[in-house]
C-alpha cells in the first residue's frame, strides 16, 4: 500500500521514465538516514566493537582467550558476582514493591489524584540516581542519618550495632531500590491498565471467585511484561556506577567500579583484560536483553 | 474490597514512607550547617560557589548541545524512516535502544580507546574535540528517549500528507523538515530534551573518564570532601529533575491526541 502511493507519487512528479525515476531516487533515500547510522557506528557500534575484540587478543594483536580466563580470577569473579548479587536483589525488590504498589494505585480504590502524582513522582525518582542519590542515603542510614539517630535515640535500635552497613551488599541494594521502584511503576501501570474490564467481568460471569481470576487471568497477563522489566532493572543496576562511587569510594568492589579504576589506572596491569571485563558486562546486559526483548514480545500479543 | 482498599492505602503509604524519608533527611541535614537553628547557609555557600556555577554553567551548555544534536539526528532519521524507509524500523529501533545495553562506561572506554591524541580522529587531543566527544556521547546515551519520544510525536500527525502538501507548495526537504514537521511534533521533542536534560545534568561517568570540568565530577569530589553542602546539592539536584519531569507532564498536555489523523 505503502509502496504503491509512493511510486504513483515519484511517477506523477517526475516526467521521467519509471526506471529512470528509480535510479535516481535510490541513493536520496539512503541519504535521509546517513546521518544516523554514521552516528551509529562511529560512536556506539565501532568503540563497543573495538573493546569486544581487543578483548580476544593479546598485547601483541594476536587472537587469544587468555583475557577471558583471567576474567576467572577470584578478585574479578567476586567483583562480578557481587554486582549480580546487588543487581538481581535491586531488581527483584524494585519489581515486586513496584508492581504492588501499581496495583494499589491502578486498582486499589485510591483517590485519582493519588494516581497521578504517583506516576509523576516515579519519572522523578526513576532519574533520580548518582551522587544526590548517594547522598541522600547517607542522610538517612550513615552513620550519622536521620533514621540511623532516631531509631537509636527512640527505639534504642543501634543499627551499626547490628551489622547494618550502608557501605556494604544491603546498603547498596537499599539504595538501588529507590530508582527501580519508580522505573517498574512507570513501566507496569500501562500493562496492569491494559487488563480490560470485560476479563473481570467474564471471569466472575463464569463464577469464578476473585482469588481464581487473579491466579488464572491476571497472572498470566502480566507475568511475561513482569519478568521483562525484571531483566531491564537487571540490566539497569549492572551498569550504574556513579551512585555505588558516590556511596562507597572504591570500598565495595562491584564491576563498573574494577573498570572505572582500570580505566583510569590500569589497575590490573593489562589493558587487554580491562577489555575482557567491558566485554564480560556487555554479555551479561546483552543476555538480560535477549531475554527482556523476547518476553516482551510474548506480552504485546495480550496488551494491544 | 473494604480490606482490598486497606492494603492498597498501607502499600502506598509504606512506598511513600520509603520515597520521603530519604529527602525528609537529606533537606533536614542540608539545614544544619550553622549550629544549633536550621538555616540556609549550605545553600548560600553552595550557589555562590564560582566552581559550582562554572561546573553547572558548564554542564547547562553541554546539555544544550546535546538536544541540538540528539533533535538534528533524531527528527530527520524518525520522519524518514516513518516516509520512506520503513522497512528500516526494526534496525533503527535496534540501534537506538543498544545504550540500554551497553553500559555508559562502556561506550566512553570504547571512545577512550578509538579517539585518543594518537589515533586517526583524536578527539581527546584538545579540549574542544574532548567537550565535543562528550557531547556526542550523552546524545548516545539520550538516544533511546529521544527516538522514543519523537516517534510517539510523529504517530500522532499525518506525516505523508503534510510532506505532500509541503512538496506542491514547493518546499525542499530541509524546509519540510524545519518549518512543517519539527513544528508539528515540538512538543514530542521538548519532553525528549527535558529527558535528555535531566540525565545530562549530573551525569558522572562520562564526564569524569572523558576529564570534563562538569557538574557530576564537582558533586561526586565535593561528597568526598564536605559535610553539608552535598545535602543541599542533592536537594538542587532533585528540584531540577522534578522540574524537567513537571515541564514533560505539562507539556504533554499540549500535545495533538491521535484523533487529528485520520486513518
Amino acid at each position: 500500500m505503502t509502496d504503491l502511493s509512493l511510486s504513483n507519487k515519484a511517477i506523477a512528479g517526475n516526467t521521467a521514465p519509471p526506471a529512470e525515476a528509480r535510479s535516481l531516487r535510490l541513493p536520496t533515500q539512503w541519504l535521509g538516514v546517513t546521518p544516523f547510522f554514521v552516528f551509529a557506528v562511529m560512536f556506539l557500534i565501532l568503540p563497543t566493537l573495538y573493546l569486544m575484540l581487543g578483548a580476544f587478543q593479546n598485547e601483541a594483536g594476536e587472537f587469544t582467550f587468555a583475557n577471558i580466563v583471567a576474567l576467572f580470577s577470584a578478585n574479578i569473579v567476586a567483583a562480578y558476582w557481587i554486582s549480580i548479587k546487588v543487581s538481581l536483589a535491586s531488581s527483584l525488590i524494585g519489581a515486586f514493591a513496584g508492581l504492588a504498589i501499581a496495583i494499589a494505585i491502578v486498582r486499589g480504590g485510591l483517590p485519582n489524584w493519588i494516581r497521578s502524582a504517583t506516576l509523576t513522582f516515579s519519572g522523578v525518582a526513576s532519574n533520580f540516581a548518582g551522587v544526590p542519590l548517594a547522598f541522600a542515603f547517607i542522610a538517612t542510614l550513615g552513620r550519622l542519618g536521620l533514621v540511623t539517630v532516631l531509631l537509636n535515640t527512640l527505639v534504642g535500635l543501634n543499627l551499626y550495632a547490628h551489622g547494618f552497613n550502608l557501605l556494604s551488599f544491603w546498603g547498596l541494594t537499599i539504595t538501588y531500590v529507590y530508582f527501580q521502584i519508580p522505573l517498574m511503576v512507570v513501566i507496569i501501570v500501562p500493562a496492569i491498565d491494559g487488563l480490560k474490564r470485560e476479563w473481570g467481568e467474564a471471569a466472575a460471569t463464569l463464577g469464578a471467585t476473585q482469588a481464581q481470576y487473579w491466579r488464572m487471568v491476571v497472572i498470566p497477563v502480566l507475568w511475561p511484561s513482569f519478568l521483562g522489566t525484571v531483566i531491564l532493572l537487571f540490566a539497569n543496576a549492572f551498569g550504574a556506577i556513579a551512585t555505588a562511587y558516590a556511596l562507597t569510594g572504591s570500598s565495595l568492589n562491584i564491576v563498573p567500579i574494577l573498570l572505572y579504576a582500570q580505566i583510569r589506572g590500569d589497575v590490573l596491569h593489562n589493558a587487554h583484560l580491562g577489555y575482557a571485563i567491558a566485554f564480560g558486562m556487555i554479555f551479561i546486559t546483552g543476555l538480560a536483553n535477549i531475554f527482556y526483548i523476547w518476553f516482551r514480545t510474548r506480552s504485546e500479543r495480550w496488551l494491544k | 474490597m473494604k480490606s482490598g482498599r486497606f492494603w492498597a492505602w498501607f502499600v502506598f503509604l509504606l512506598g511513600a514512607a520509603y520515597f520521603f524519608i530519604p529527602l525528609i533527611a537529606t533537606i533536614e541535614f542540608s539545614l544544619r550547617m550553622r549550629r544549633g537553628v536550621y538555616s540556609f547557609d549550605a545553600y548560600k555557600v553552595v550557589l555562590g560557589d564560582s566552581q559550582f556555577q562554572a561546573t553547572f554553567m558548564f554542564s547547562v551548555i553541554v546539555a544544550v548541545f546535546t538536544i541540538l544534536l540528539g533533535v538534528l539526528i533524531v527528527v530527520p532519521t524518525a520522519y524518514w524512516i516513518r516516509l520512506r524507509l520503513p522497512q528500516l524500523r526494526p534496525i533503527v529501533e535496534f540501534i537506538t535502544l543498544l545504550p540500554l545495553v551497553i553500559p555508559a562506561i562502556v561506550i566512553v572506554f570504547g571512545y577512550i580507546r578509538m579517539y585518543g591524541s594518537n589515533s586517526p580522529l583524536p578527539f581527546l587531543g584538545s579540549n574542544l574535540g574532548a567537550n565535543a566527544l562528550l557531547v556526542i556521547g550523552y546524545a548516545a546515551l539520550a538516544l533511546p528517549y529521544m527516538y522514543r519520544a519523537v516517534d510517539t510525536g510523529l504517530r500522532t500527525i499525518d506525516v505523508r500528507t503534510l510532506t505532500e502538501a509541503a512538496q506542491i507548495l514547493g518546499a525542499g526537504w530541509g524546509t519540510i523538515i524545519a518549518r512543517v514537521i519539527l513544528p508539528n511534533v515540538l512538543i514530542a521533542v521538548l519532553s525528549g530534551a527535558f529527558l535528555t536534560f535531566a540525565i545530562v545534568i549530573g551525569e558522572f561517568t562520562m564526564a569524569s573518564l572523558l576529564n570534563r570540568p562538569a557538574f557530576g565530577p564537582y558533586l561526586q569530589n565535593l561528597v568526598a570532601n564536605r559535610a553539608y553542602e552535598p545535602a543541599a546539592l542533592s536537594i538542587i539536584a532533585f528540584v531540577i529533575t522534578w522540574g524537567c519531569m513537571s515541564l514533560i507532564q505539562i507539556l504533554s498536555r499540549f500535545a495533538p491526541k491521535s484523533a487529528s489523523r485520520p486513518n
